[in-house]
């Protein structure tokens, strides 16, 4: 149907935003690639040499490195089993049939509309501040003793606020995905006496599996670049325990002027979205051609 | 469908959900309840929910001290700058890839889509360095490119999907007439793509002002948005939690208004189709 002079029209639509994008994403990482491997430090301007891959083996035997690691998984790990855990049963409970659903909805979905830098200081202060915080008085309320969170538990914090904005998203996405589920199959499995736990485990949760694996890889993909959210409330710290990828690499150039060796934590940071982004971008191809 | 047990599951199932969210929603009403609150009322052990002296003192305060509106003023300019940008790249490039998709349309949308995939911190060096050179750090230029780039692949997926929506024949008919592609685009697609044109700008309008990444690294006062100046009352010693709480809940709340409008677009702007 395309004539051909309709083609060298979209050609020259789709032109502009490609070469955009592709330079958006080719120089900063050809430069990354080149500043890898250059002794680059912004304190003496001037001495830059090649070094070839140094800056790589330091970056990756640094024991800082190690922690950061660590930390991100546990950071994205957790996030992702209350987000997901939490999002199944929050959506399996707003399918239900409730009284002001939509005013529950807005509730439900608010936290995701939050600036990253308000969530995090709302919660370090108001409420996990240990001595005047809310949770501290409700510790109190019930007899135990409360936790200074950022002192004793800071990257568990970290890991509840930003479960708290993900949430959500994870909610909204698979109750959309409840119901898009049959109704006659909910009718019939309802009609026959279906335990609901058995209704869940043969019939919800099949119907989930693609979705949670969508809310998992996409969720992922941000929650590698938690950024903010670390630097307003611990800066990296006590120590390096709430120190992820994305904040080292902050450190090591903006703190540290270190450039070649945060280079080469970009490009390390790179490679493992990469690994997550090749399973996302195939499961959406795959929904393209449908 | 009316059965026996339906009222008494009805009750239940709403006691539950209402709890549910008002446990997740608490923290932004008790931010809010804290922004009416004196300092010292603000940090009182036991706290006070209602029966305190409302007051909107903090409000003003934060305006006067700090010049608040200024920060609002970058927040707006920014996110609205960058998503009209955005539009502009994305319109023609999303009419073309769903009126005239070639061999390769798939790829490249995929590719783009995979775009949004990088890691901030792999750019974040060249991009600090190249802004330091060109005299572009804490400009609001600079950053307007930035978030627009940013969020280029977004807009123009969900145009992508909403334009797929339109069918093709209508187009066609217009061509048949004699209509040029401005014509085209501008008489024909546009007003029927207005609705999916409105969410893509919602939504963008939502990631841009609450982008914390670029934001935090490339701004310092004149270019700041809310985000960064939020962020300035992370020192240790600038424990006003009232006053944090005003600065707050006026920089969440012209966006929950609009994330509420755009709970459906959020499903399909950021799962890029993957969920149906």
């Amino acid at each position: 149907m395309a004539t051909r002079q309709t083609r060298i029209l979209a050609h020259a639509a789709t032109a502009p935003s490609t070469l955009v994008l592709f330079l958006w994403m080719i120089v900063p990482l050809a430069m990354t690639i080149y500043f890898s491997l250059l002794h680059y430090s912004l304190l003496d301007p001037g001495t830059e040499s090649f070094i070839g891959l140094v800056n790589y083996e330091y970056f990756l035997t640094d024991p800082a490195f190690f922690t950061a690691l660590f930390n991100t998984l546990k950071l994205v790990g957790g996030v992702l089993v209350i987000t997901v855990v939490g999002g199944t049963l929050l959506a399996l409970l707003l399918d239900q049939p409730i009284w002001g659903r939509g005013i529950v909805r807005i509730m439900v979905i608010a936290p995701f509309f939050v600036m990253p830098t308000v969530s995090a200081l709302i919660w370090k202060n108001l409420l996990m501040h240990p001595v005047q915080g809310l949770f501290a008085w409700l510790a109190h309320l019930i007899g135990v003793r409360p936790i200074d969170w950022f002192a004793d538990a800071p990257l568990t914090a970290i890991t509840l606020i930003v479960a708290w904005q993900w949430l959500p998203f994870a909610t909204l996405i698979l109750l959309t995905a409840i119901q898009s589920l049959d109704e006659e199959q909910k009718e019939a499995a309802e009609m026959d006496g279906t335990p609901p736990l058995s209704f869940f485990f043969y019939i919800v949760l099949p119907h989930l599996a693609r979705p949670i694996t969508v809310v998992i890889l996409i969720e992922t993909i941000f929650l590698l670049n938690v950024f903010a959210e670390i630097l307003v409330t611990t800066g990296g710290g006590p120590g390096n325990l709430t120190t992820n990828i994305p904040f080292l690499v902050y450190a090591q150039a903006l703190l540290q002027f270190d450039v070649g060796g945060a280079s080469a934590g970009g490009i390390v940071a790179v490679v493992l979205a990469n690994i997550v982004a090749f399973f996302l971008v195939r499961m959406i191809g795959r929904n393209l051609e449908a | 469908m009316a059965r026996a047990h339906s009222l008494r599951r009805r009750t239940v199932t709403t006691a539950a959900s209402w709890l549910a969210g008002l446990i997740i929603f608490f923290p932004i009403l008790w931010m809010a309840i804290t922004s009416f609150k004196t300092e010292l009322e603000a940090v009182n052990i036991p706290p006070s929910f209602v029966f305190f002296d409302w007051t909107t003192e903090n409000y003003w305060v934060v305006q006067e001290r700090s010049n608040y509106l200024r920060f609002v003023g970058n927040s707006i300019l920014l996110a609205v700058g960058s998503t009209l940008v955005g539009l502009l790249f994305a319109v023609p490039a999303a009419w073309a890839m769903a009126f005239a998709p070639g061999k390769r349309t798939k790829d490249l949308l995929l590719w783009m889509l995979s775009t949004k995939m990088m890691p901030p911190v792999g750019a974040l060096i060249p991009i600090y360095l190249l802004f330091r050179d060109m005299q572009l750090l804490d400009s609001r230029g600079g950053l307007i490119v930035v978030l627009f780039l940013l969020n280029l692949p977004i807009i123009i997926w969900m145009l992508f999907t909403y334009f797929k929506e339109i069918p093709g024949e209508i187009l066609e008919a217009a061509r048949m007439d004699g209509a040029t592609l401005w014509r085209e685009i501008v008489y024909v697609l546009t007003p029927m793509a207005i609705p999916g044109i409105a969410s893509t700008v919602l939504l963008n309008i939502i990631l841009a002002w609450n982008e914390a990444f670029w934001t935090l690294n490339l701004t310092t006062s004149d270019a700041a948005p809310l985000t960064v100046f939020i962020a300035s009352y992370s020192s240790p010693e600038g424990l006003f939690w009232a006053k944090l709480s005003a600065a707050s809940t006026l920089a969440i709340a012209p966006i929950l208004v609009l994330g509420w409008f755009s709970q459906k677009q959020l499903v399909r702007g950021l799962t890029f189709g993957a969920v149906k």
